[in-house]
């Protein structure tokens, strides 16, 4: 139920506050109650309205606790300050199971950090109430160290979700690998229930990926770690081989392999539900992109029919060549530079599972044919969003009419659509939002 | 009773449409038009040459037509708070007049001057004329708050009658009414300074293409009335290579000086289309340009920090990279992607650069590669761009780097295509990076793909005399797409911003009760909105739709039943949604946002 102080609650608080003051160390010790659960302290509430003397001070744990439970960390902090009760509640391991740690240096960042006596107590107090801990870190190398340095002091924990961030430049790349690695495999070796682990753009190699699999395979449901470049396809396959209740999976294309897929695959592996690819290039022409067999991708969907397998592409245009030659089971598609008229092609015949297509830039000749091969295919498709392309407003139309209401996601922008002789962008505006059965416009960019 | 008037010029630095002149004139004795600069400031300010220049000329201009009036133009140096008492007393001023400026910073200048008149018994007459409708009325008519999308606007400026009609300019007649007499050393004290003065060293090869004014802005009006085709098949003009240089018939720096009155723009444009296409009033996209003016006008009007990050109520908070080295190479025209280098040259060599390149060099700098704040960015327009107004200016800024106005597509533009789409010669690169100017078609946007071979015949070898690209920026899209992402997702009820393909559409009514060890066995803890990193639930689900701010509130929601949970629209945001927004400022921004979608 929730919580909520009335008018006349609040009053009588406000009147209890000086008294809260005079409050003395004996009643707090009298009143301490040892439990974690909330549950005990059931009392308290009927307590509230008939006590005599309401005060801040004896306001049941469990009330102070649900209050805490809405404050910010420095907001606790604050108030664990006014009476011994409240520090007492401000200790409760139930607020500690969550922590983000935020280390960032002056010069490189806008943000503040935790602050290190905070990071100490938490080390030394609470670490083993920790469950669920995120580090972001700014652009600084020192940043990312400091990351590692606290990873490697919590030993005696048992968290459950870990997630390194990077606001800004990745700079946990530019940590020592050795360094990085042993202090993940603290955390790997130690909490030996992880369930979800985020460490996309890190130097984890394979070994550590190893001690993870070692000591947390039955546990683990997710994994991300776009842009590893340590890990090498048979690291990650070791995951999947073991690891069989792995749910989600992040990764860049050059770990995807038919083995993996086929690993996922297996009899005793729970259904995977998101696996995302990224596929970055360099330089055109310098890497070679491998294709993945038709029944591997098939082996997959059998096994998890409801899987969402989304891909980001960043690549040049001549680099597309591998892709889509055969059905594909991707669901969303990401183009975040331009992709060739042929490669759209390829999607409205190979991809019949596609839901969600971004396409942000193309070049200069219309797409009509495109997508109105898309829309026949792709029966589950709900969302598009087109950047930098053309499309002329009849064949934007005819698109819109053939998905109809199915489209919940429908992101144009202006520029993109060009009228022509059935069609001016108001006339296209009122016709797609009567498709729609919903007010839409296309998306604008103000002219400035 | 005798009447002294002065007429302060600030802004609207014209004699056609100037209604607050009109009232200076309006009976009066004597009339005197001042403009007040302070030299000092000039030279310290973070204002590039090119705009002095501009200004220089609209006052030179200005002080020409006074004097064929028998009048003249008094710049008067100084700080308006220094030079109004001694210009009262001395002159002896009963009325002051200006043109209402509708900026935070500008209200609280002329809040003082207003107050400092009364002290003097010098009546003040303001006028609004930059801006075609009322900011206070806009707001008023959105429920007191500015709207936060653009079709709002839109909407409301729908309801609005139209703007006033413009006044005439001011004839000889009515100055002669009001002669004031000007001393043989009015130039001593009053003439308009040069840029030397303003210790600006000026170089003899000026490529200033804008010359600043009143006479030239009608000329340009002129010139731009006369595409009527464009008028006439009322299309967007498609840009080409050709729209990216500097137009004889731009008119942006003239109405942000005021040289050009914005509501003469917009009757004249009103008028040919009707004339052209008899048929009911024209649409307001006719009045694109102006219309986006007026809206950043409005959402600035009452914010103080509108050109903040920090502490500005719609903007939202980005962990942006603090990188002073980046930030200078992207300044400077030094990043080695050509396409933004020759818009920065641009910028810094003529002071205006086409609305897609500011797209395109904002987008870099900010969402698209650098992950630098907009405030910099905005800062480096301040100094170099002709048209900068405050308001428009942060406003675009914050829009590009989708930190406020809620773009609803991410999408980033390509340092390479983009340029090679809307300028497929190249011909733009080399006028404006002529070192580059012998690459062929197919690597001019690219030279660091070009094979040697080819750099060494067009005498400029990527990395010694071209920079090579500062970034990759395949790589960094791939960062700041998640990057976006980690800060829209701390927003737990925002749906704005479309990522689309990672999976954003939230649904987190799918969510089942948890069940497992890790719930059991503490009722409170951990399952806010949903596990913190795993969405291990109903196909739909994204697989990161995490949304909890951690350190706020870790518990938040728990007494709410998992049934009860859905997307919860504004109107029926219950405070446990409010407390998982960290920043609460956010989440009015948001919640206003998603009000004007209603």
């Amino acid at each position: 139920m929730p919580f909520y102080v009335d008018a006349e609650g609040w009053n009588k608080m406000k009147r209890g506050r000086s008294k809260c003051q005079s409050f003395t160390p004996s009643e707090g010790r009298n009143k301490r109650h040892r439990s974690t659960t909330p549950v005990y302290v059931q009392t308290g509430s009927t307590n509230f309205q008939n006590a005599t003397e309401e005060t801040w001070g004896n306001l049941p744990h469990h009330v102070v606790l649900h209050i805490f439970q809405y404050l910010s960390l420095v907001d606790r902090a604050r108030a664990s300050s006014v009476c011994r009760r409240w520090n007492e509640v401000f200790h409760i391991p139930d607020l500690w199971r969550r922590f983000e740690f935020e280390l960032n240096q002056p010069a490189t960042s806008y943000l503040r950090s935790t602050h290190p006596d905070l990071i100490q107590q938490i080390i030394k107090r609470h670490a083993q109430h920790l469950q669920y801990v995120s580090f972001k870190v700014d652009s600084c190398t020192e940043s990312a160290e400091a990351a590692c340095n606290i990873l490697s002091q919590l030993v005696n924990c048992t968290i459950k979700t870990l997630g390194l961030i990077s606001t800004a430049r990745p700079s946990f790349m530019d940590v020592s690998q050795s360094h990085f690695v042993s202090a993940l495999t603290v955390v790997f070796v130690n909490s030996k229930s992880l369930s979800s682990i985020k460490i996309d753009d890190t130097p984890v190699d394979d070994p550590s990926l190893k001690v993870l699999v070692a000591n947390n395979s039955d546990t683990l449901k997710l994994l991300k770690m776009s842009s590893c470049p340590h890990v090498s396809p048979a690291g990650i396959l070791c995951v999947a081989d073991q690891c069989h209740g792995l749910r989600e999976l992040a990764l860049n294309y050059h770990l995807l392999s038919d083995e993996l897929l086929l690993a996922l695959s297996s009899e005793k592996h729970v259904h995977l539900e998101h696996l995302r690819i990224d596929v970055v290039s360099e330089n055109p022409g310098q890497t070679q992109f491998h294709t993945i067999k038709k029944s591997s991708w098939d082996a997959l969907i059998r096994h998890s029919p409801q899987v969402n397998i989304v891909m980001y592409f960043f690549l040049y245009e001549e680099e597309f060549e591998p892709f889509f030659r055969e059905e594909t089971p991707v669901t969303h598609l990401y183009f975040g530079r331009a992709v060739s008229k042929d490669m759209l092609g390829r999607i409205g015949l190979n991809c019949p599972r596609l839901v969600e297509l971004v396409v942000c830039a193309n070049g200069l000749e219309p797409l009509d044919e495109e997508l109105i091969r898309i829309a026949d295919r792709c029966k589950s498709l709900t969302a598009i969003g087109l950047g930098e392309c053309e499309v002329t407003c009849s064949g934007f139309m005819e698109f819109v009419k053939m998905c109809g209401g199915r489209l919940s996601q429908l992101s144009i922008m202006e520029e993109v659509l060009i009228p022509d002789n059935t069609y001016n962008i108001e006339q296209i505006h009122s016709e797609v939002s009567k498709h729609l059965g919903r007010i839409w416009f296309p998306d604008m960019m103000p002219t400035w | 009773m005798v009447v002294n008037s002065v007429h302060w010029f600030r802004k609207g630095l014209r004699l056609h449409d100037n209604p607050a002149l009109q009232e200076a004139l309006n009976g009066a004795d004597t009339v005197r038009c001042v403009y007040i600069l302070d030299p000092w400031f000039a030279g310290s300010a973070n204002v590039g040459v090119n705009r002095w220049r501009f200004l220089l000329e609209s006052l030179e201009d200005l002080d020409t037509s006074l004097r064929k009036l028998n009048s003249r133009l008094f710049v008067v140096r100084g700080q308006p708070t220094d030079v109004f008492p001694r210009l009262f007393k001395e002159w002896n001023v009963t009325r002051l007049t200006f043109e209402y400026d509708s900026e935070p910073y500008g209200k609280e200048r002329d809040a003082a001057i207003i107050k400092m008149a009364q002290e003097y018994g010098v009546e003040t007459v303001v006028r609004n004329t930059h801006t075609l409708y009322n900011p206070d009325r806009i707001i008023e008519m959105n429920n007191h708050s500015p709207p936060l999308t653009f079709k709002r606007f839109q909407a409301i400026v729908n309801r609005l009658e139209l703007p006033r009609k413009p006044l005439p300019t001011i004839t000889q007649e009515q100055m002669a009414r009001c002669r004031t007499q000007i001393s043989d050393n009015h130039d001593e004290h009053y003439g308009v300074p040069s840029l030397e003065e303003l210790g600006f060293r000026t170089q003899g090869d000026s490529l200033h293409v804008w010359k600043g004014g009143e006479t030239e802005a009608l000329e340009r009006l002129n010139k731009h009335l006369d595409r009527k085709a464009w008028v006439a098949n009322f299309e967007r003009p498609r840009i080409s290579g050709q729209s990216l240089f500097p137009s004889p018939t731009g008119l942006s720096p003239y109405l942000r000086f005021g040289c050009l009155s914005c509501r003469v723009f917009y009757y004249n444009l009103r008028d040919l289309f009707m004339k052209l296409r008899r048929r009911s009033s024209p649409p307001l996209s006719l009045f694109g340009q102006l219309l986006w003016r007026e809206f950043f006008y409005t959402a600035g009007t009452n914010n103080p920090n509108f050109d903040h990050m920090e502490g500005n109520p719609i903007c939202v908070q980005i962990p942006w990279d603090h990188n002073p080295e980046a930030l200078a190479k992207w300044a400077e025209g030094r990043t080695g992607f050509p396409w933004i280098d020759a818009i920065m040259t641009q910028l810094r060599q003529e002071g205006w650069i086409h609305h897609l390149a500011r797209h395109a060099v904002a987008c870099f700098l900010t969402r698209g590669d650098l992950w630098i704040s907009w405030e910099s960015g905005m800062k480096v327009f301040e100094e170099l761009l002709l048209d900068a107004d405050w308001s428009v200016n942060a406003g675009s800024w914050m829009w590009l780097s989708c930190s406020a106005f809620f773009q609803q597509f991410f999408h980033c533009y390509c340092p390479v295509g983009f340029g090679r789409r809307t300028d497929p010669s190249g011909d733009y690169i080399r006028r404006y990076i002529p070192k580059l100017k012998d690459y062929p078609n197919r690597y001019i946007y690219e030279p660091w793909n070009a094979p040697e071979s080819v750099q060494k015949a067009a005498n400029c070898i990527v990395g010694v005399d071209y920079p090579k690209p500062m970034i990759n920026h395949a790589e960094s899209s791939r960062l700041n797409i998640e990057r976006m992402k980690q800060v829209y997702q701390q927003l737990s009820h925002y749906r704005g911003l479309s990522l689309l393909a990672s999976v954003p559409t939230i649904q987190e009514e799918a969510e089942p009760p948890m069940s497992d060890d890790s719930q059991a066995s503490s009722s409170s803890t951990g399952q806010a909105s949903s596990p913190p990193h795993l969405s291990i639930t109903a196909p739909s689900t994204p697989p990161l739709s995490e949304s909890s701010s951690p350190n706020s509130s870790p518990t938040a929601s728990t007494s709410v039943p998992h049934t009860q949970r859905k997307r919860v629209r504004p109107s029926e945001t219950p405070s446990k949604q409010k407390t998982k927004v960290k920043h609460t400022s956010q989440a009015r921004g948001l919640e206003l946002k998603m009000d004007d979608k209603q």
